[in-house]
């Protein structure tokens, strides 16, 4: 298996800003990368980057084998865009916009027409090519946004939070694209701030914060990484909540998490060994059980282990604006 | 399957040809075109501006300007108003361009081994359908109004072609404010701000010999009354040669500072 992206040491600053602090990427052909941060951790930076849009102050980075910023004209033949902010002309049809982007590809006017035709009926577009992409729904809008970026069969595919402000089903639409992409053999970088797609998506996952990667493996190595698995405990009782978690937290060394509202009682757990201990306790306390079981982690909670912070938490504080302001300087 | 040129496994090119450049530049400007089509409100603002200044001066002004004669006022004015439509209408192309900036659109374009220069030329070029619109709407509702060419057909042709070469440069510093400011509104602020007293404060709506000296000095200078006299003298009679002369002089001028300041910004930006 070859590299189809490599990223060494990435750096870029937008003002006093440090938007990426040294990054390091890697994905082998015909995987998919899943790059995982909040707002702000230098996502959009690094797809920038690697989509030659924005030359690094530092580091380097090869897509296809090809340098990003001394053989830019070769690696945007071998890419396709879907970001945040590459996007459609919103006053052309859809069927105009695929069609010029072919036609900017080198393709005759019949081949561009044909290819615009085939990737709106493969997008479930062929009713509303003909209407201005203004007034698509966001769904159809993001697939438009993908089956433009299709036109010229990239090799490798970087979709920058391609399902953000999408509702559940258009998720799953965007998702069953991707992963049809993925068996045509093509290289797919991803970027997300959602736990559940990484998860789904990605065969690889990079997680980043303030710049830095912080992790990498598969999702199991991620998950494995940080204690690997939680321990679930739902009293019988709801009143011996608050004992459960005494229990947990003895055992476990962990502070045990009781959702306001939740039934049960959430703990990592780093070593399996202490289970029996557990129930011992708990029986010899006279705790009735509704629900005992063990799971792998979730990305969320390795998130939280690994930055000391949720995923969520900088999304509603600064990030947004301050990325986005940056990212187009 | 391998309909396309760019078929995977076909080694990349390292270059693009200036050729294939200019296509990519022709590509956009059928964008260009295209949108000014479907966008029926920006077609539709474009051709009542020139017919609501042409109305509004004509009866307003008209009467207490040109010794009470409404008519010759239409005379007098009606070239004016024709370049400070197609003015007005350059604002176009740095909206234009500050919008597909916002948008990502040209992040689009630039992810695209396209010629980096392409889509601001065809921005350009797309645009100068829009300033023939201005034209033939101008002088079209003119001569519904009762503006009569008291020279000959070719000559009239010449003033158009002369307040298109001068709206080509123009166009130059509105491309250089749309990729310079954050925003459309800001844009559009700007670009007013800026124009109004070049508009006004000129030959284009009134004789320049009542303005008090000072102002007479600025207003002499101002491009915009050469290009609007030599207008005159195309379409209605009166010297030509010097005033266009002078008109190209400024385009020629204003292309050569602006148009380099343009496409640096363009470049530093995109």
């Amino acid at each position: 298996m070859t590299e189809a992206i490599r990223a060494e040491g990435l750096v870029k600053n937008f003002g006093k800003t440090r938007a990426l602090a040294g990054a390091d990427l890697s994905a082998q052909a015909g995987t998919v990368l899943g790059v995982l941060g909040p707002n702000g951790a230098g996502k959009t930076t690094a797809v920038r980057i690697l989509t030659t849009l924005l030359p690094p102050d530092g580091g380097t980075a090869t897509v296809g084998g090809y340098d990003v910023v001394t053989d830019a004209h070769r690696v945007r033949q071998l890419i396709g865009l879907t970001g945040q902010y590459a996007s459609v002309d919103d006053g052309l049809s859809g069927t105009n916009n695929l069609v010029m982007i072919g036609r900017l590809l080198g393709l005759s006017r019949a081949d561009a027409k044909a290819r615009a035709r085939e990737l709106l009926a493969k997008f479930g577009l062929t009713e509303a090519g003909g209407r201005p992409v203004k007034t698509y729904s966001g769904g159809m809008r993001r697939r438009v946004d993908l089956a433009a970026s299709l036109v010229g069969r990239p090799q490798v595919l970087f979709l920058d939070e391609p399902t953000t402000g999408l509702d559940p089903q258009g998720r799953s639409e965007v998702w069953d694209t991707i992963r049809m992409l993925v068996s045509d053999g093509v290289t797919v970088l991803l970027t997300t701030q959602y736990l559940d797609e990484a998860d789904q998506l990605a065969d690889d996952i990079v997680v980043i914060d303030h710049g830095r990667v912080i992790a990498t493996g598969t999702p199991d190595e991620l998950k494995a990484k940080v204690g690997g698995q939680v321990l679930e405990v739902e009293p019988a009782d709801q009143a011996r909540l608050g004992d459960v978690a005494a229990v947990l937290a003895s055992w476990t060394g962990d502070e045990p998490v009781a959702e306001p509202g939740a039934k049960l009682v959430a703990a990592q757990l780093a070593n399996a060994s202490v289970l029996p201990g557990i129930v011992r306790q708990l029986d010899d306390e006279g705790i009735e059980l509704a629900e005992f079981s063990l799971r792998k982690s979730s990305l969320d909670e390795v998130f939280l282990t690994l930055t000391g912070h949720r995923a969520e938490d900088e999304a509603t504080a600064s990030g947004l604006a301050t990325e986005r302001d940056g990212a187009t300087r | 399957m391998t309909t396309a040129t760019l078929a995977a496994g076909q080694p990349p090119t390292a270059r693009l040809s200036p050729l294939a450049g200019l296509r990519n530049s022709l590509t956009l400007t059928w964008r260009s075109v295209l949108k000014i089509r479907t966008n029926s409100e920006d077609l539709l603002g474009l051709s009542l501006q020139p017919i609501m200044f042409l109305l509004l001066f004509t009866y307003v002004f008209g009467g207490a300007i040109a010794h009470g004669s409404v008519h010759d006022y239409l005379q007098y004015v009606l070239p004016g108003i024709l370049v400070q439509t197609v003015l007005f209408a350059t604002l176009g192309t740095g909206l234009m361009l500050n919008q597909d900036i916002s948008a990502g659109i040209f992040d689009r374009f630039r992810s695209l081994p396209i010629a980096r220069w392409a889509p601001l030329a065809g921005a350009i070029m797309g645009d100068v359908t829009r300033y023939v619109i201005s034209v033939v709407v101008t002088v079209g509702f003119g001569m519904i109004m009762g503006f009569r060419v008291t020279t000959n057909p070719l000559a009239a042709v010449a003033a158009c072609a002369l307040v298109l070469v001068f709206a080509m440069a123009m166009c130059w510093i509105s491309a250089l404010i749309g990729l310079s400011v954050k925003t459309p509104q800001g844009v559009q602020t700007f670009g007013f701000t800026a124009m109004f007293p070049i508009v006004f404060a000129s030959g284009l709506l009134v004789p320049i010999q009542t303005m008090p000296g000072w102002l007479q000095a600025f207003a002499k200078a101002n491009p915009m009354t050469l290009l609007a006299a030599a207008c005159r003298g195309l379409m209605t009679g009166g010297p030509v040669a010097v005033n266009a002369g002078e008109s190209l002089l400024w385009a020629l001028g204003i292309v050569v500072v602006f148009a380099p300041l343009a496409v640096r910004v363009y470049r530093r930006k995109t």
